[in-house]
């Protein structure tokens, strides 16, 4: 993985520096909030329901076990004992004290992190496949394009003050585990007929108030040229952005009012333009970034064979364990999805375990999904059962990945000031009411995914399942949506119709399962099915 | 009744205008009437706390109840979390968000 070298560790350093100063301002009185507001965002700063909180980067997902373990130390020494994972890949501490902060920011900048552009109208965390570097599907890692994006644009100037939040994904598998289609741009690597490597460019995706999937605006942009194609996109995206109405300043609105041909047109003019500066990122430059993505050494020669004679280790290895590139390897999803727990959190002592696991058994290395999972991402078929057990023993060994239970939801009214709807509480109740793991396998790979308002950070619009939390008059109410994935078969949920209460949305979940158990075909998922026979057998289920 | 909340600057709490000085509890909120803006502004220009705002409440015998749900929240704490809330071991907590 990426490590630092002295500019980059100088600039954070600066930033923390930076930062504590004009933390110290706002203390003082000097700043005022207004005028400290857009300083502490650009430090992933915000100030939440019951206290600030603080959201820190984890670049495409990507960390270490010291990095881990820094997380850990900061979930016990300045929050509560734990912090929360994020759709974007990140962790978001919840209890944080601005005078800490600077402390916080400091302790990070040890170990290589920070919290910069996690938060405002910047570049956010350039997110990627949760398996990248050891799928047995890609065609190579994504990650030194992830990084080398991750350096173009941090502190860019031309990106520093764009109209809105921006987006980027980048993969290199067919099976689409980081959601490309739903990204300001989404990057997939692939190989065209003359073998060379390149990316299909998606622009123009994304969620929130008004969802799109991307539509393709390129089908092959060669690798060497990514920056400058996707400056030209940002460019021509900044240059006519509603800034004039903050809910119609993403790109994905620009892309649907200009149309996908005349936005291409745009594109394409001036990424000429840009070619002829020769703004592109060198090829040594790539090269420099490849080098930290090199293989771990993988031994050869090892069993294949996994003794399964323990039937619940056989249960977790069949749902949460997957093909690895390397013989004798395998990927490891620690699901932080429990019966009962909240999606995506962690206590600081499990962080810890899975810092020292990583270490262990998988090469120093973790990836976050961005179904608030961690991966483990090579390790030993021989450790599986080794490492099965001492996560079993921590409560980490759910084994729902991709199941009804395996549910991403967004902190909702519990946390969020922006929220208009609880979204853990209902997590809880589904996970509750299909806690038979029996059960939850007979209904197959349900994307199942809950937002607390209209922002979509629980992106409920690419759920087979989707539920979002509204305010009617002062209670929360939950409407219930159908069809939509974030997978390589993108596409937008719809809603069922009027809103339930929090029991009454579990109790539709319910009848909506029964339609797709009674309907189904063979090997079809819930979502296949739904698209097959349409809305109106769960419509007439739920309300009939 | 209209009482006045917002967090407090160094540290985020949450915390409610009790007529003289500030608290973490909701129940020692004072009514501030048609006051509330005006302390609001001489509270946030003295960096006593972040982000003041005036909202309704009801009176009860316990002390003031918010309005809104997403205040309440704000008063005893997440609802997933009661170990962390302001009243972790009032089985009655809960209900009074809800």
């Amino acid at each position: 993985m990426y490590k630092y070298d002295q500019y980059d560790q100088a600039i954070v350093d600066a930033r923390v520096a930076e930062f504590r100063d004009q933390t110290a301002r706002r203390l003082s009185g000097a700043l005022s909030e207004d005028q400290f507001k857009p300083l502490r965002l650009k430090n992933g700063l915000y100030l939440q329901l019951h206290a600030y909180m603080l959201r820190v980067a984890i670049p495409y997902g990507t960390l270490d076990s010291r990095q881990m373990r820094m997380l850990g130390h900061i979930a016990r020494k300045y929050d509560r004992g734990y912090g929360h994972f994020t759709t974007r890949q990140n962790i978001q501490y919840n209890w944080i004290k601005l005078e800490q902060a600077p402390d916080i920011l400091a302790d990070l900048a040890t170990v290589e992190m920070h919290a910069i552009q996690t938060s405002g109208e910047s570049i956010r965390n350039v997110s990627s496949d949760q398996y990248a570097g050891a799928a047995a599907d890609e065609i190579c890692d994504p990650r030194p394009w992830a990084e080398l994006i991750r350096q173009a644009t941090t502190f860019h100037p031309e990106f520093s003050y764009l109209p809105r939040k921006f987006k980027i994904a980048v993969t290199a598998a067919d099976e689409d585990r980081a959601a490309i289609r739903l990204h300001d741009i989404g990057l997939k690597l692939v190989r065209n007929d003359a073998g060379e490597l390149g990316f299909e460019v998606y622009i123009g995706g994304g969620m929130g108030r008004t969802p799109f999937v991307a539509p393709l605006i390129r089908p092959f942009l060669p690798v060497d040229n990514l920056f400058s194609y996707c400056e030209a996109a940002l460019r021509v995206w900044n240059r006519w952005a509603r800034r004039d109405n903050i809910h119609k300043q993403r790109i994905k609105i620009l892309v649907h009012d200009l149309g996908q041909e005349e936005f291409t047109r745009q594109v394409e003019v001036e990424w000429q333009a840009i070619l002829a500066n020769n703004s592109d990122v060198p090829r040594a430059e790539f090269d420099r970034i490849a080098a930290f993505f090199e293989p771990p050494p993988f031994e050869t020669g090892l069993p294949e064979d996994v003794d399964r004679s323990d039937p619940d280790f056989a249960v977790w290895l069949d749902q949460n364990v997957r093909a690895h590139k390397a013989p004798g390897y395998a990927i490891v999803n620690i699901s932080l999805k429990p019966t009962g727990g909240i999606p995506g959190d962690a206590s600081a002592d499990q962080i810890d375990l899975m810092a020292d696991l990583a270490e262990r058994y998988s090469f120093d290395e973790l990836r976050v999904t961005h179904a608030q999972n961690i991966v483990l991402p090579h390790v030993k078929k021989a450790d599986l059962y080794t490492l099965w057990q001492a996560l079993d023993a921590a409560g980490l060994a759910s084994a729902n990945l991709d199941l009804i239970s395996d549910i991403i939801a967004c902190p909702g009214l519990d946390y969020c000031s922006l929220a208009n709807a609880r979204s853990i509480p209902v997590a809880q109740k589904i996970a509750g009411r299909f806690a038979d793991l029996g059960r939850q396998k007979e209904l197959g790979e349900l994307k199942l995914k809950i937002s607390g308002c209209i922002n979509a950070c629980g992106h409920h619009h690419a759920g087979h399942i989707g539920i979002l939390g509204v305010d009617r008059k002062g209670t929360e109410n939950y409407q219930l949506l159908l069809g939509g994935s974030g997978a390589e078969d993108a596409s937008l949920a719809k809603i069922t119709g009027p809103g339930f209460s929090e029991d009454g949305v579990v109790d539709a979940v319910e009848k909506a399962t029964n339609v797709y158990l009674r309907e189904r075909q063979d090997g079809e998922r819930f979502v296949d099915t739904y698209r097959r026979v349409g809305m109106e057998p769960f419509k007439e289920a739920i309300y009939g | 009744m209209k009482i006045l909340t917002g967090n407090d600057l160094p540290t985020g709490a949450v915390v409610w205008w009790t007529g003289r000085d500030w608290s973490l509890h909701v129940e020692d909120a004072a009514d501030v009437d048609e006051q509330g803006e005006a302390i609001a502004r001489a509270e946030e220009g003295a960096r006593r706390v972040n982000g003041p705002y005036v909202i309704d409440a009801t009176a009860t015998p316990e002390g003031p109840r918010p309005a809104h749900i997403k205040d309440r929240i704000r008063a005893l704490g997440p609802t997933v979390r009661t170990d962390l809330t302001l009243k972790p071991a009032d089985p009655n907590a809960g209900s009074w968000v809800i």
